[in-house]
């Protein structure tokens, strides 16, 4: 009897890695497949339409020409616009940290039994379509609308200030539209947070100020740098906003590459200015998860 | 405890110590405590009983609602937690995830201000057999290990009272007997006075100097791990710490010192310094190690009253066999015989006669409930 569940069971030790590691790859599969078909194949096509020749047009067809001078011309005539951007991005990011940060605390530490309510009311902007909610922007900050009007009233405007059509504009609707990526990364981390390592701090002479800085913040970084990556990201390549809550001035590098695409129909230098964009993140990304020193992310 | 002694002393003294949650319960009921600076002091008690609520209160992480906590002539009730001289080691120990063993040993002396602390950590490790482990994380730990690191952690801020809440629960029952005796030398070397909560009697009776039983946020009664042991006042701590026999007596009367009980027949004598009745009638109680039993007719070794019933149940345990005996009268008794090679095994069904020296018998009220601090199955 002993013996026959014994050897059932070296058998079934046997069996276990083969079968295991062909369940892994099924599951594998369909994303595996996905990402072919839908990323790599057309960034694939992305790259070689980098290096097409510029003269060419959408009517003509294009010539692969390993034409590398595209880069150098996109650099040299859109570099401003690329600093704007990260800069309208970074803005964007810095703002939703701070206010996504307070929220997500009062939510995962003192909202009691109101979290779940709270939770879905963070998500609930996305039931309305990302346009929409743009567009009720441009309504609220008009130049004659309450907020501009109440803003001038008490002087945080010059009479003749306006909102609607600046840089604050746009940043505002970065931050707006970004907002909630940015909180559900925040409270996963900070919900995570045994409250009574807060106690273990207090008792051990750290005052609520010093417990935020040498507990808390630490232990919720993981949060904060997904959260910061899943809004800079995104915010950086951004067009809408630009485009329907600011003027020419604002725009961003995500409408550079809208324009050549669809409206100048220069592919070449469009798929060349994407890859420098790409390339730019991803070398800012590293950077940055290298610094904060959280490395399991990846 | 005269008042002149706390006052030169260091003490923690809680006076009227109330505390009644928003929702009506109400977890320690006035509760008045004066733990001498430098004892080993145990709370022990069932979970919901309060023990662990009034440990908090100390530390400042719980508001009393009434009552103060001073420690000698300093009133800290109403002070925040980081503003006490008190430290705590938690229940499953709390460390800091993202900080190392020695990191998280330096965190209140930091807090504190203190530039300089590798020394103190080094020593404090030293103490606490860590040196090995100082640049790990909590988590690459044993449950040992950690145990250690929330000890040194509290222990490196030369705190007045260090308070323990169920230190050793989480750990499995080897490591625990042996982190009881460690515990206890530490806290000879530093002679800080610790404040132990825990559920498990056996602990708190091996390693503190003074234990109080809690109950419904009442201490049932306190004394020396053996006077509590030995004679307990209530059915609850009769029951709770240890086992024992409590058999329905009505009370004869008094006789010089001691106390006479007509017990099913038989009259037995309790010492009066042992009797928590005086009329009525009575739980006389007896421990299952100081009842003796002999198979029916064989001569027992004790002076009284022989009472005669029949093994139901026979345990052998290597050091002792437990005997569940059925009573002339229909209860069953509790009897443990050391295994000293004498006799065998008495098997179930056997007629036994049982007998116990009068001295070590003890009475309750009857008023009180007889399963009182009995561990629910």
């Amino acid at each position: 009897m002993l013996r026959r569940t014994s050897t059932r069971a070296a058998r079934k030790t046997d069996m276990a890695p083969l079968s295991r590691r062909r369940t892994g790859y099924l599951l594998i599969l369909p994303t595996a497949v996905w990402l072919g078909l839908f990323f790599i194949i057309p960034f694939y096509s992305l790259l070689a339409s980098s290096l097409f020749d510029p003269t060419g047009s959408v009517l003509t067809g294009y010539q692969m020409t390993w034409h590398f001078k595209n880069y150098v011309d996109v650099l040299v005539a859109y570099w401003p616009i690329m600093l704007k951007s990260l800069g309208y991005a970074g803005l964007a990011t810095l703002f939703c940290l701070v206010l996504g940060y307070v929220l997500a605390y009062a939510i995962a530490f003192k909202a009691g039994r109101w979290k779940n309510v709270m939770l879905v009311l963070v998500i609930a902007p996305f039931f309305t379509s990302f346009l929409l909610r743009t567009l009720s922007w441009k309504l609220i900050l008009a130049d004659h609308g309450w907020v501009v009007n109440a803003m001038k009233h008490v002087w945080l405007l010059p009479p003749d200030g306006k909102i609607l059509f600046t840089p604050i504009s746009v940043i505002a609707g970065l931050t707006y539209n970004f907002l909630p990526f940015m909180i559900l990364p925040l409270y996963a981390s900070l919900e995570k947070i045994d409250t009574r390592l807060h106690e273990a701090s207090s008792d051990l002479y750290a005052n609520s100020f010093k417990t935020f800085f040498k507990v808390t913040w630490p232990l919720s970084l993981p949060g904060v740098v997904a959260g910061t990556l899943l809004t800079f990201i995104p915010a950086s390549g951004d067009y809408i906003n630009a485009q329907l809550l600011g003027s020419t001035n604002e725009h961003m590098i995500g409408n550079v590459i809208q324009d050549l695409f669809t409206t100048t129909g220069d592919y070449a230098h469009a798929a060349a200015l994407s890859v420098i964009l790409m390339a730019i993140i991803i070398t800012m990304v590293l950077f940055y998860i290298r610094r904060a020193g959280t490395e399991e992310l990846l | 405890m005269s008042s002149m002694a706390s006052e030169a002393s260091r003490d923690l003294q809680l006076t009227a110590l109330h505390k009644e949650y928003p929702n009506g319960f109400v977890a320690v009921k006035s509760l008045d405590l004066v733990i001498p600076a430098g004892s080993f002091f145990a709370l022990l008690g069932p979970s919901g009983c309060g023990k662990t609520t009034t440990l908090r209160m100390v530390a400042g992480l719980e508001e009393p609602t009434a009552g103060t906590i001073m420690i000698g002539k300093q009133d800290i009730t109403h002070d925040k937690p980081y503003r006490r001289p008190v430290n705590t080691v938690f229940q499953n120990y709390a460390l800091f995830p993202h900080l190392s063993i020695s990191e998280n040993v330096a965190f209140g002396l930091k807090r504190r201000g203190q530039k300089e602390t590798s020394q103190q950590v080094k020593e404090m490790l030293e103490l606490t057999e860590l040196s090995e482990q100082a640049q790990k994380r909590p988590a690459q730990l044993s449950g040992g290990q950690q145990q250690r690191v929330a000890l040194a952690r509290a222990l490196i801020n030369r705190p007045e009272v260090l308070l323990l809440d169920e230190p050793l629960g989480a750990l499995d029952l080897k490591l625990r007997r042996a982190m009881q005796i460690e515990l206890k030398q530490i806290q000879n070397e530093v002679g800080i006075t610790f404040v132990h909560v825990t559920h498990d009697q056996e602990e708190a009776m091996t390693m503190a100097d003074t234990v109080a039983v809690m109950n419904q946020g009442r201490i049932e009664q306190m004394g020396a791990p053996a006077d509590l042991y030995e004679n307990p006042a209530t059915t609850f701590v009769a029951n709770f710490l240890g086992q024992s026999n409590l058999i329905r007596g009505t009370i004869v009367g008094k006789e010089g010192d001691v106390v006479k009980v007509n017990m099913q027949g038989t009259v037995v004598s309790i010492p009066a310094g042992r009797s928590h009745a005086t009329s009525g009638d009575g739980w006389v109680g007896i421990r299952p190690e100081k009842v003796l039993i002999a198979p029916h007719g064989e001569p027992i070794d004790a002076p009284g009253n022989h009472m005669s019933g029949v093994v139901i149940d026979s345990s052998f345990m290597g050091v002792s066999t437990q005997y569940l005996i059925k009573m002339s009268w229909g209860q069953e008794m509790m009897c443990h015989e050391q295994n000293t090679g004498r006799r065998g095994v008495i098997p179930p069904g056997t007629a036994v006669d049982v007998s116990w020296r009068p001295e070590f018998a003890f009475l309750l009220d009857a008023a009180q409930d007889v399963d009182a601090g009995r561990e629910e199955d």
